[in-house]
């Protein structure tokens, strides 16, 4: 794992300048490296995406084991899935706008309905490309990715988990879906962390109300526990990186040990980690819920902007968990 | 002898359709001779008994909706019974409308929606290339297909990477669903836009087993290239009254109709 500090222009400089912050990139483009260096079927498809995704550091090393098919994201996903008929271990990379939207019936058909061993990689999810505007905005994805059957959704917080997320990928034969972002984001999980697919990671203990988060908004999850503590309210946050298949029981848990609960993703509110809870919780244990996250589409700004502008900050998720706790 | 067999395998596909009241007879019929070639004329190195051998070469089925014509060559190939044929569409059989390989042994890739066969091919042939193997991947495609965009993404991405143990064959057989294909979006002149991808390309007559063993035997055209088959065939082929008629694409013959259809080809078998 990379222990290089993002540079790029995402991080919040105003509110989070005393932390660390990591392009997960970094993580994603070391591991994909040093799973090809360890097994020569691992292969990384790109679409012309080499240095957007970093995956520049394996073609430096590893050019062999690199497919460039050029600006061509179905063909890119339809080759992953031939690659992985002839024994390769795909690694399709690219962003993930573009590799969930226009391949969408690749992914749905050519990787998860085959049951091909193709790993997708989304780099820059979200609003990570806060400034190119709504068409780079990728805000639908988990909703159309957890939809699909057999395919495992993955949305890691920091580098450690992106690093785990990436071989856990690795090691589950099938197809897998890994959504990790650009914008810069602290480490939140402990070096010994283990990732594992279909069980949320529980970062705080707290019994008043549960705050559910994965990728870039678990770090702001644990900032808006930290301001609730100070009023007295105990607030339990889940990692929800594996969205698909979802951590049922730890959600249960959360709606029959606490009063309520609040997601928040950096995704539509529609189709995604919010609505994949919300189907456990009213049809297992119903208790009221927060859905927060971009209510549309977005406008134009940095991803920190974006994410003020939505309320998806550690005041606002304090501010939903408030409103659980009053009842 | 392959004459024989498209005649047998074409019994097969009439009574799967019928039985099931549903299907794709004309692209089946279209196609049936350059799948029995492949199969049953020693184009394809396969065994039915080891349909995962990682050196196989590889048969996708970019036009999916040709099902009943691979189930009934994977069944007289031996993969299953050909007795199964007659659960074709029926409630819970393995042998969908499109084919499962997590379900039917012989099949590489999920197919079905137009487009996605061709670029799973293509990702089969660079696996081969990557590991230096001889192994040879044959793909079939509709013609209509190729109004499909992904189709010539596959085609870029083959002639770049000069896959020359890839074979595209394109069942030519001018009509798609609603229409002919020069009238509903013209692919002519077509030789000229697979070449200008980087593919060498042959014409043959598509329902002729003589012709297409005689191109398979050619193979591969040209060194460093994907080799592109424009087979020319009949859609319907076999049966008079269904033949180049496009309500046939999906029609499901009469009673009347499937006997006539049976009596044509059993005389033709004398």
């Amino acid at each position: 794992m990379s222990t290089q500090p993002a540079t790029g222009s995402s991080a919040d400089a105003a509110t989070e300048a005393s932390v660390q912050l990591y392009d997960c990139r970094d993580a994603f483009a070391d591991t994909l490296l040093e799973l090809a260096r360890a097994d020569a079927r691992v292969v990384a498809v790109v679409n012309d995406s080499l240095g957007s995704t970093k995956v520049t550091k394996v073609a430096a090393a590893l050019p062999a084991q690199v497919v460039n098919v050029g600006i061509a994201e179905q063909n890119m996903v339809g080759i992953g899935a031939g690659l992985a008929n002839g024994g390769r271990v795909p690694f399709v990379c690219g962003a993930t706008p573009f590799l969930t939207g226009r391949a969408l019936e690749q992914i749905k058909v050519d990787a998860a309905y085959s049951g091909a061993n193709v790993k997708l990689i989304g780099v820059s999810s979200g609003v990570a490309y806060g400034e190119l505007g709504p068409t780079h905005h990728s805000i639908e994805d988990v909703a159309w990715t957890r939809a699909i059957d057999r395919l495992v959704v993955i949305v890691p917080a920091d580098p450690i988990e992106t690093a785990q997320a990436m071989r856990a990928a690795y090691e589950y034969v099938g197809p897998v879906f890994v959504r990790t972002s650009r914008m810069g984001v602290p480490i939140v999980h402990a070096a010994d962390y283990r990732f594992e697919i279909g069980r949320a990671a529980r970062l705080r203990e707290g019994d008043d109300v549960t705050l559910i988060a994965n990728g870039v908004m678990v770090t702001r999850a644990l900032d808006a526990a930290t301001l609730l503590a100070a009023e007295g309210i105990e607030a339990r946050v889940l990692n929800m990186a594996s969205v698909a298949p979802l951590d049922r029981e730890a959600i249960i848990a959360a709606a029959r040990e606490t009063r309520g609960i609040v997601s928040a993703e950096e995704h539509i509110v529609r189709g995604g980690l919010g609505s994949a809870v919300a189907e456990v919780v009213v049809t297992e244990a119903p208790v009221p819920m927060r859905i927060l996250g971009f209510p549309g589409f977005c406008p134009t700004g940095s991803a920190s902007w974006l994410l003020a502008w939505a309320g998806l900050t550690p005041a606002g998720i304090a501010a939903a968990a408030r409103e659980i706790v009053a009842g | 002898m392959l004459q024989r067999r498209a005649r047998e395998a074409r019994l097969h596909d009439l009574r799967m359709v019928y039985g099931a009241g549903m299907g794709h007879l004309g692209g089946e019929f279209s196609a049936m001779d350059i799948l029995v070639t492949l199969f049953f004329g020693g184009v394809l190195r396969h065994d039915p008994a080891r349909p995962d051998d990682p050196d196989r070469d590889r048969f996708v089925l970019s036009k999916g909706h040709s099902a009943a014509a691979l189930y009934t060559i994977l069944a007289m190939a031996g993969y299953f019974e050909t007795a199964e044929l007659a659960t074709f569409l029926q409630p819970g059989s393995r042998l969908n409308g499109h084919p499962d390989r997590n379900k039917v042994p012989g099949v590489e890739t999920n197919t079905g929606p137009l487009g996605h066969g061709f670029p799973v091919a293509v990702g089969i042939a660079l696996s081969g290339q990557l590991d230096g193997s001889a192994r040879r991947t044959f793909v079939l495609t509709g013609d209509g297909e190729l109004q499909e965009g992904s189709m010539w993404e596959a085609a870029m991405a083959a002639g770049h990477f000069g896959l020359d143990k890839l074979v595209c064959i394109v069942d030519r057989n001018r009509l798609q669903q609603g229409d002919r294909t020069e009238t509903t979006m013209g692919l002519d002149p077509l030789a000229p836009k697979f070449e200008a991808f980087g593919w060498a390309v042959r014409e043959t007559h598509g329902n002729d087993p003589a012709a297409l063993l005689e191109t398979f035997a050619a193979l591969p055209f040209e060194p460093s290239r994907p080799s592109c088959i424009i087979a020319n065939t009949t859609k319907g082929r076999g049966v008079s009254f269904v033949e180049d008629r496009k309500e046939w694409h999906h029609r499901v013959p009469t009673e009347d109709e499937y006997r006539r259809a049976v009596a044509e080809l059993e005389a033709s078998e004398a």
